[in-house]
């Protein structure tokens, strides 16, 4: 569906200096697959999915979408994609339906057909109750709802999908991702950038984190996490400013120890025993938790706990 | 129950590049339809003023002032007609570079900058340079539309000059082009909340408007300001609507209006064109 190799995208901003915003990528999605890019703000994933879209000519490297090449089959490539923007682009003054059927216009399909799968979608959004309403009146998730039922309109061999629940509220990100793992379930190939760890967890079978323009790791979340973290992590809260001096007392304990302003993180394979262990050594916690690693764990491992902007 | 959007096959109507439908040809026609689909919101009002425009111009300018400009007898200067006569020609003219020029501007800009829409556009088989053209074909309508209308109320004043005066129509679709195409130009480039539009409005369709030979003959200017008139696009589609009502002006004056207009127009159409794939290919 999508391979790149050395895939590179420079931008000249304003006072001429030369910014790298993808700086050598290699891809491979198969069909059906839910791929996902994970990394902080200014990673490239934007820029990266950009140039899947086909509305952004790379500098270098190589790069096939649909067994074709952007820079010289852009509108082929473009008439088989579904893209939901990061922000919603929708005609806030059109009606919902209205809204379905002129993107649907965009692909050439017939005036007929586009009305019936604009009601179809409707159905599928669950947004048939607004069909006549104005976009302007609809709520975040109603709108990003719409934003996607609007990318089907062409029955998308790959589904580009730039931050799709950015903003929502978890009851709005849940129903997506139903929608999506519907899609899914259809065989439509997913490619989706968030910096929702738990999203990339529900929704992706493989994902790449990047960062400064980079691919950092590969793999599916449970390899990323086997690979980047352990089995389960012990967090320990404790006063503010204690945790330096406990950090002496736990030493050894884990694998790995990371210090944030009110916790320790100690990452081991058997979170209860490094509990007791820590308890005996004479730590006094205020409160105390064992968990699974996550992919956050992982994130924050790879790309650094300081603000990327 | 929710469906899911593959469940009916003979509505995959899946567009192939092979297949005729494929709007590889007739995007701009597709956008226009887009565009023309968001104005018939507002037909009724806009057709209001399309037609209650000219009424109240004509009567306030054409015949009430007209009554005092024509009591000293039918002057040479404005070519032995009357005031009413003088000024409707010029009046459609301004009317359709005011549709065009307010167009390009905040409309067209939103679709860039507040509503984002030319981006959910391009992201489809529609190419930006048909973005563009579709702007285009929906400026010239909007202005044949409104100067068809314009032309009809003027006719009713009985101040449209022999049959040939409904070039007229004609004549302001292409002035308002000439002037639109470089709004969209600005359009296309700004990238700050649009505050440039007030400044042309202020600075540049008013001067123009009011000193473009639409009111009084630009030989009532001091030969030291009549150059701007001249390059006025607005003082040349006067002159040629004017010609075209046969109360002025020969052919080849005629035809040197038609080409400033015309390279205005042609010029302005291939830099917004550039101008659209610059914004929306990045």
């Amino acid at each position: 569906m999508i391979s790149a190799r050395g895939l590179r995208k420079a931008f000249t901003v304003k006072n001429g200096t030369l910014v790298e915003a993808v700086r050598g990528i290699d891809l491979d999605v198969p069909r059906g697959e839910a791929f996902g890019f994970l990394g902080p703000n200014g990673a490239g994933k934007s820029t990266t999915m950009r140039m899947i879209a086909c509305v952004s000519p790379r500098t270098s490297g190589e790069l096939s979408i649909l067994g074709l090449d952007p820079a010289a089959d852009g509108v082929r490539i473009r008439a088989r994609l579904g893209v939901v923007p990061q922000q919603d682009n929708l005609d806030e003054e059109l009606s919902v339906r209205e809204n379905l059927y002129i993107y649907g216009r965009y692909f050439g399909i017939a005036k007929a057909a586009c009305w019936a799968k604009a009601d179809e979608l409707l159905d599928f959004a669950q947004l048939v109750d607004k069909a006549k309403t104005k976009v302007e009146t609809l709520s975040g998730g109603m709108k990003r709802r719409l934003t996607i039922a609007r990318s089907l309109m062409n029955d998308p061999e790959l589904l580009l999908l730039d931050e799709p629940t950015t903003g929502l509220d978890p009851q709005a990100r849940h129903v997506l991702w139903d929608r999506l793992f519907r899609l899914k379930q259809q065989g439509v190939t997913l490619i989706l950038t968030t910096h929702y760890m738990d999203e990339a967890e529900q929704l992706c079978d493989r994902l790449v984190v990047m960062d400064g323009g980079l691919i950092v790791a590969e793999g599916s979340p449970a390899e990323l996490i086997s690979r980047y973290s352990t089995r389960e992590v012990l967090e320990l809260r404790f006063d503010v400013r204690q945790e330096t001096t406990a950090q002496d007392t736990v030493a050894g304990l884990a694998e790995r120890v990371e210090v944030l302003p009110d916790r320790l993180l100690l990452y081991g394979d058997d979170g209860e025993r490094m509990l007791t262990e820590a308890l005996r050594r004479g730590a006094t916690p205020i409160s105390t938790l064992v968990r699974r690693s996550t992919l956050e764990d992982v994130f924050l491992r790879l790309t650094g706990r300081s603000l990327a902007d | 129950m929710s469906g899911s959007p593959f469940t009916d096959p003979s509505l995959t109507a899946r567009s192939d590049p092979g297949d005729p439908r494929f709007p590889a040809d007739r995007g701009a026609l597709l956008v226009w339809e887009y565009l023309i689909r968001g104005w018939r919101r507002y037909l009724l009002s806009s057709t209001a003023e399309a037609v209650g425009a000219p009424l109240l111009y004509l009567l306030a300018m054409g015949v009430g002032l007209g009554t005092l400009v024509d009591r000293g007898g039918r002057t040479a200067a404005l070519q032995g007609v009357s005031y009413l006569q003088f000024i409707a020609p010029a009046l459609l003219v301004a009317a359709a570079v005011q549709t065009g020029m307010n167009e390009a501007s905040y409309p067209t800009f939103a679709r860039f900058k507040w509503q984002r829409i030319f981006w959910g556009i391009s992201a489809t088989p529609i190419t930006p340079r048909q973005i563009a053209d579709g702007q285009l074909l929906y400026y010239l309508t909007r202005m044949a539309t409104g100067s068809a209308l314009y032309y009809l109320v003027v006719a009713a004043f009985g101040a449209a000059g022999r049959p040939l005066g409904v070039v007229m129509i004609a004549v302001g679709t292409l002035t308002g082009l000439s002037c639109a195409v470089w709004v969209m130009v600005v359009s296309a480039t700004l990238r700050g909340e649009g505050g440039a539009f007030n400044v042309i409005f202020r600075f540049v369709l008013i001067p123009m408007t009011l000193f473009s030979g639409s009111f009084f003959p630009i030989a009532q200017l001091p030969l030291v300001v009549r150059w701007l008139a001249w390059l006025s696009p607005l003082w040349h589609g006067n002159q040629l609507a004017r010609a075209a009502t046969g109360t002025h002006g020969d052919w080849p004056s005629s035809f040197g209006h038609l080409a400033y207009l015309a390279a205005l127009a042609v010029v302005g159409v291939a830099v917004a064109r550039r101008r659209f794939e610059k914004r929306l290919v990045v």
